[in-house]
């Protein structure tokens, strides 16, 4: 099967005027008659369900967690970058996709990431009408600051919250439709399974998480924005149920699951405390704008931070990369904190620590800036740490955060099952082998207030309207069947290791042979291990209580057996792409200083891979990428 | 350090609950408060209980899912932290603490700790937004907002809708809650068009959730995680004076 990513002809400015102007158009009075199924209530589904309706559409919205309020959006603290050159410090669209490419490593899709940019300075405007409350300077108008892979100020923000504001502002005009009984809303349910008839996308199995019932939900097209995978890690970033499953499932059912490899390392996390751990939190990438990155210049220097004078300090990321210095990527940040850390120079319990120093800042700036900037993540900092960071420098060390990876679509955002749209983190397209700072808000708003509201219009008025299977189709009543059996069968087990035993023996093993740097021999020996410990888990897991009740158990259950042939497809697409590139750092191929090698001859190229039954491999297939734009070059921050 | 739990145990909506002790042996002051929990979740799966149920997603503080009373005071006994940031060093070995869930008419339990907070949603859709279509907004500098509304809206937006100002409240009144969103967007340009109709349409529906009124008390003031301040609710109070 050839993937054709349907881009538009004509020059790349052009393209996405031309294809809106050419699409075909659903008449306002057919709107009604189609139903979008859509999942998950972030950035991307959030703001997709409320433009949906508003469209007048019929749109039934998932969520699992109690209200669409709480998304997993809502976390991001940074900012959301966009294009308005408000500074005019030189940004501009063509700008801000030069910088987004080159930032993936030119592992993204050019006319998609062009896109983007043209787009972002729209939802800043959208964002400000609906009332988010960015920062501003004395004169009323909107404030900026830089963020890590930019040397220009485009990153707008709501102090260390902007995720929130932003969410809060999708989560508004979907509450409006839900109000208005546009959007029927469906929290504390996950979906289960992807229904496909006649090879199109029809409707989704559902199973409520309070009472346990499933139902089945038939639809004109199926939208999932339901996150990434970081959580395959197990210590990750990511809130503790974001999870793969409706993309695994969908992947499953016939959806190419592309590039799952491309996981990106936060490198400003606080450092792991010991074995209970049950996540890692993030500090924002925006303390880089102040904060200094240093280590000591000895091996296994204990003194106290302020102890250790100037000359004794090693500021590592300013002297490896001169122009870019704190805010080189974080891909490129994260593998330096790594490599001083495994040399010997790292800090804190244990030495996986790097200082984030603030004390130049605060003579430069002052404390009551610093606390503007950056007051509430001083705050949670000193919560878990115990230590005060205006007095001695954070701790920081690398997380899994973000996976650019995801099912495979088109420019239409549609994966290669007709009628199956994702969106937003739950998609490959736009950041390549790494995502910079402040561009995940950006594309999860993107796509769903002004991407896919065009794109699905179009299929839609191809597919024409009722043409809605009824759920009495055999395809629903198999899916529905195959659903129950598993949840029996993993309550049937009575076995006698916990579902998070299995999960943090996954992670670990995910994160020591495939974490921030891989090779051959790690990569082999983690398929090797990850299908022992998957028949163990079918074997020895414990999953107490019912199905018919609230059970955190077993709806973790369920998502750990997809993390569990989730990690094995990770696994391989690292193993088969043979070069480093972005948040893909395989031991084998780098230069001779350390930095990531990429080979454009043979992997300029994303890879999706096609499900062909458990214990079968995948069968790999590629879409290469055309740079008319863009001369691949060397990525260099020096 | 080990600690002695005394947990709200009720099975669903429909049967009473009780409180159950539990133990809780050796707790490392780094755990946060909800790693506590999993540590003893585990040893009850492994014995062939049923694990403690919760509420809680992003462990960061901010999606606003947990929601513990504990020891009587939600999220605990630090001021502006929420469950999930609470950590075991706040405690001390040998302690006693009581697990409970949020306590009020209009957050009925569903398991355990995890209590139904849709009343909120219900809320917000009563008119807690602009009603504004995506695309063919002007362009976002066109609209200058100066930056001490801008700063205090941003203060009142802050709310994470945990529900800790009705939990504390004697009446279980959500006029925090309420006064913070209607604060926020009174307190903006954008949100003068529906500034009536908002108030009064989200002071309705809060009615008839059957969330309490207000005595002025500031218990929710004082256990909100985010420091929303009472102030907003003089603004709400005001705001529905107008309206």
């Amino acid at each position: 099967m050839s993937l054709d990513s349907k881009i538009p002809s004509g020059p790349l400015e052009k393209k996405w005027d031309d294809y809106k102007s050419h699409i075909k158009l659903v008449n306002p009075a057919n709107k009604r008659k189609y139903t979008i199924i859509v999942i998950g209530t972030g950035l991307a589904g959030g703001s997709a369900s409320a433009t949906l309706a508003e469209l007048g559409y019929n749109v039934k919205t998932f969520c699992f967690q109690d209200s669409p309020r709480r998304a997993h959006s809502i976390a991001a603290q940074g900012g959301i970058n966009a294009a308005k050159n408000y500074q005019n410090d030189g940004d501009s669209v063509y700008r801000l996709f030069y910088d987004t490419i080159k930032g993936g490593d030119f592992r993204a899709r050019e006319a998609n990431v062009y896109r983007l940019a043209q787009v972002s300075a729209n939802i800043i405007d959208q964002c400000v009408a609906q009332g988010v409350p960015f920062a501003r300077e004395y004169g009323g108008h909107l404030d900026n600051r830089s963020f890590g892979g930019a040397q220009v100020s485009r990153t707008f923000y709501a102090k260390g919250q902007t995720g929130q504001q932003l969410l809060l502002g999708a989560y508004s005009s979907l509450s409006r439709q839900i109000g208005l009984g546009n959007v029927k809303m469906y929290p504390r349910t996950e979906m289960v399974d992807l229904v496909v008839i006649d090879g199109h996308a029809k409707g989704v199995i559902i199973r409520d998480l309070v009472t346990g019932k499933i139902s089945v939900h038939a639809g004109d097209a199926v939208v999932l924005a339901s996150g990434g995978y970081g959580n395959v890690f197990y210590l990750s970033t990511n809130a503790k149920g974001s999870n793969v499953t409706a993309t695994f499932r969908a992947y499953k059912k016939g959806a190419f699951f592309a590039n799952p490899c491309y996981t990106q390392i936060h490198p400003t996390c606080i450092p792991v405390s010991g074995d209970h751990q049950s996540k890692l939190t993030l500090m924002s990438e925006s303390l880089r704008n102040d904060g200094r990155i240093w280590v000591p210049k000895k091996q296994g220097d204990t003194r106290n931070p302020a102890d250790i004078p100037e000359s004794e300090r090693d500021y590592y990321l300013e002297r490896k990369y001169p122009s870019y210095g704190n805010l080189c990527p974080r891909d490129i940040a994260s593998r330096s904190a790594k490599e001083v850390c495994d040399a010997g120079f790292g800090v804190g319990p244990g030495g996986q620590g790097v200082y984030l120093d603030f004390s130049s800042a605060i003579q430069r700036l002052g404390e009551h800036t610093i606390a503007e900037r950056y007051g509430n993540l001083f705050q949670m900092y000193e919560q878990i740490t115990g230590e005060n960071p205006y007095k001695v420098p954070m701790r920081i060390y690398p997380a899994v955060h973000y996976t650019m990876g995801g099912l495979w679509v088109d420019y239409n955002l549609m994966s290669n099952l007709p009628g199956l749209f994702v969106i937003g983190e739950a998609n490959f397209s736009d950041h390549g082998a790494n995502r910079l700072g402040a561009s995940a808000l950006m594309q999860g708003l993107a796509d769903g207030y002004f991407v896919l509201p065009y794109t699905i219009g179009n299929y839609l008025a191809e597919v024409g309207f009722g043409k809605t299977p009824s759920v009495d189709h055999a395809e629903f009543k198999k899916a529905e069947t195959d659903v129950n059996e598993q949840t029996n069968k993993l309550l049937s087990i009575k076995g006698k290791r916990t579902v998070d035993s299995f999960h943090k023996e996954l992670g670990k093993l995910m994160w020591n042979n495939c974490g921030m740097a891989r090779d051959e021999k790690s990569l082999k020996e983690a398929l090797t291990k990850i299908p022992q410990i998957r028949e163990e888990f079918w074997k020895n897991v414990n999953v107490p209580g019912s199905g018919t009740e609230l059970n955190q158990s077993l709806e973790k259950a369920g998502r750990v057996a997809d993390f569990l042939e989730f990690g094995e497809l990770l696994c391989l697409d690292a193993l088969t792409r043979e070069e480093s590139c972005g948040g893909h750092f395989r031991t084998e191929h780098q230069m001779e200083d350390g930095e990531a090698k990429r080979d454009d001859n043979k992997f300029c190229h994303a890879t999706a891979w096609e499900w062909k039954g458990s214990g079968t491999k995948p069968v790999e297939h590629r879409e290469h990428l055309e740079f008319e734009n863009i001369k691949l070059a060397t990525r260099s921050y020096k | 350090m080990d600690l002695k739990l005394k947990v709200w145990r009720q099975k669903n909506s429909k049967e009473k609950g009780k409180i159950v002790n539990y133990d809780a042996k050796g707790v490392s002051p780094d755990m946060s408060f909800l790693e506590m929990l999993d540590v003893v979740n585990e040893e009850l799966i492994v014995k062939g209980d049923d694990p403690i149920a919760f509420e809680h997603d992003c462990r960061e503080g901010i999606c606003g899912s947990c929601n513990i009373m504990i020891n009587g005071e939600a999220h605990g006994p630090l001021p502006g932290v929420t469950t999930c940031q609470l950590h075991m060093r706040s405690f001390k070995d040998g302690d006693t603490i009581y697990l409970e869930p949020w306590r009020a008419k209009a957050f009925p339990v569903i398991k355990d700790l995890v209590v139904d907070r849709s009343a909120f949603d219900r809320v917000i859709q009563s008119g807690g937004f602009v009603s504004i279509n995506t695309g063919g907004a002007p362009d976002a500098n066109a609209l200058p907002i100066p930056k001490k509304d801008a700063d205090v809206a941003m203060d009142a937006a802050t709310c994470i809708g945990c529900g800790a100002c009705v939990a504390s409240c004697k009446n279980a009144s959500a006029m925090l809650f309420v006064s913070a969103k209607v604060s926020h967007l009174a307190l903006l340009p954008q949100g003068q068009v529906e500034k009536k109709e908002r108030v009064k349409n989200m002071v309705n529906a809060m009615d008839k959730e059957g969330f309490g009124n207000c005595t002025n008390q500031y218990e929710c003031e004082a256990a909100c995680p985010k420091d929303i301040k009472r102030d907003f609710i003089r603004v709400l109070n005001k705001e529905f004076i107008l309206s």
